[in-house]
């Protein structure tokens, strides 16, 4: 495992602002993968690899809108966890491209792992109100401004703490599989994890707008032209 | 309805500000009714006999209650509430009123932000990288369109809901709300439909292999989701799929 203090130590506030940006303040979308993965990136020396990290799990997230009360995967933490696994080189003979497609792997099952500690954040403010209950009845505000403050910082320690777990779990089995992948697998892993990436996205794009009317001329349209520009470039 | 009293600069900026906390203590008794509260308590503090004063402790009270609705949209319902206590409306009526606006808001802010302005930003900046942006540009690009929309939506929705009071309901008749998420939606899918053979093209890495099998395997993908809607998510075929390509590699 090759990561200094001062690495971990930045991608956990990284992870803990993303994290708190999700649900919490300000919702600013900084929790989106396309973001918080190439931040990351940056913060270990290759904002490429984050970037590209990113963008894939880009593409899995518009798959996942956090609509209503429902349940969802947390991107933020997770995206800086991936965009860190794609971004720390290890050993010279275990790093290359197939890097990428562990750290998507990696990104996706953090995202979920990540989403079921919002539950229980939602819990935790549930018991918080309830210790302030009599005073929020009676309209004391040290009581709101209490529960509120209350669950943004847990959820700000919540998201580092999150983070960390990731990067430092997920670093020894990134080295691990990619010392077993070396080879030739890795442009074609890479080539793979992006159609099934551009796939999740275009199922993702055709649940939200095909309601809307015309909008099939519309896609049509634009993958007529992406193709083309594709195909000429 | 009277004109609406004018709020202090310091306070408007106080209860905007308090609003992008909205979701501070989400939970599943009362979702945002305690962030309610928080936004709208500097604004109430205006109320007679000021944060001693019964009037103030009652209005606090009643919005730490359960309320839900979308994050950005319960602007509008603050900026109601507010006006509506510092007209002295009956209490009755505002509790009616936060009653009635939870789903239209919730609705009205997942139709918009949810399911139009958060993808339409998200496609755009991948349309940006498979144009072969940078990564300081897509990200700027990304972060920049989304809250410029994010934030106006919020300052639009606090002050016309001040503006309105409990007759806000008007305010979600607005050719924004009712026509944006048409043109939204259609700006998704050209520019979803430019970016994503693009992406495709940028992330193989100018490896060798045919970009023919990947296209095929990306819109067989895409369609068998589209088909069975509800019934798979692409996430978990990712990772089986990739599960499974590994195993490959490692066993072959």
């Amino acid at each position: 495992m090759n990561i200094s203090v001062g690495t971990l130590t930045l991608l956990t506030m990284l992870g803990a602002a993303v994290g708190l940006d999700f649900v919490s303040f300000p919702q600013a979308m900084l929790s989106r993968p396309l973001v918080a993965a190439t931040l990351a990136g940056a913060l270990c020396g290759d904002v490429a690899s984050g970037l590209l990290v990113g963008v894939l799990l880009e593409c899995f997230a518009l798959e996942t809108m956090p609509f209503g009360a429902s349940r969802y995967p947390e991107w933020g933490p997770a995206s800086v966890a991936a965009g860190a696994l794609a971004s720390l080189s290890p050993d010279a003979a275990s790093s290359g491209p197939h890097l990428v497609p562990i750290a998507v792997l990696a990104g996706l099952g953090c995202a979920f792992v990540g989403g079921q500690t919002l539950v229980w954040l939602r819990k935790f403010n549930l018991s918080v109100a309830g210790r302030y209950r009599d005073e929020l009845v009676a309209g004391d505000s040290a009581a709101v401004v209490a529960v509120q403050w209350t669950g943004i910082i847990v959820d700000f320690g919540r998201a580092g703490a999150v983070t960390a777990i990731f990067v430092l779990a997920l670093l020894p089995a990134r080295d691990l599989l990619s010392s077993w992948l070396h080879g030739s697998t890795g442009p074609a892993a890479v080539g793979l994890t992006g159609a099934i990436a551009v796939g999740v996205a275009g199922g993702a794009i055709w649940k939200v707008v095909h309601t809307t009317k015309g909008y099939q001329w519309w896609l049509l349209a634009g993958l007529a032209g992406g193709t083309m520009l594709a195909a000429f470039r | 309805m009277s004109a609406a009293p004018t709020l202090p600069l310091g306070t408007w900026l106080r209860v905007f500000v308090r609003l992008f906390a909205v979701q501070g203590s989400y939970n599943y008794e009362v979702m945002i009714g305690n962030g309610i509260a928080f936004a709208a308590e500097p604004a109430l503090r205006l109320l007679p006999g000021g944060r001693a004063g019964p009037a103030y402790q009652a209005a606090l009270a009643r919005h730490s209650r359960y309320f839900n609705a979308h994050p950005y949209l319960a602007a509008l319902a603050v900026g109601a509430l507010v006006r509506a206590e510092l007209d002295g409306e009956d209490p009755v009526r505002i509790e009616r009123f936060r009653t009635a606006c939870c789903g239209p808001l919730g609705a009205a802010g997942d139709r918009l932000v949810w399911a139009g302005w958060l993808p339409f930003c998200s496609v755009l900046a991948l349309l940006a990288f498979g144009l072969g942006l940078s990564a300081t540009g897509v990200v700027a690009l990304f972060v920049g369109t989304f809250n410029v929309g994010h934030v106006a939506l919020r300052a639009w929705g606090l002050r016309a809901g001040y503006r309105d009071g409990l007759k806000v309901a008007a305010a979600l008749g607005s050719p924004v709300l009712r026509q944006g998420p048409l043109h939204v939606a259609r700006g998704v899918a050209l520019i979803a439909g430019l970016a994503l053979p693009l992406v495709l093209q940028r992330v193989r890495l100018g490896h060798s292999y045919s970009i023919g099998l990947e296209l095929a395997l990306a819109a067989g993908l895409a369609a068998a989701l589209a088909r069975w809607q509800g019934r798979i998510d692409g996430w978990r075929v990712g990772v089986l799929l990739l599960v499974g390509f590994f195993l490959y590699s490692v066993l072959r």
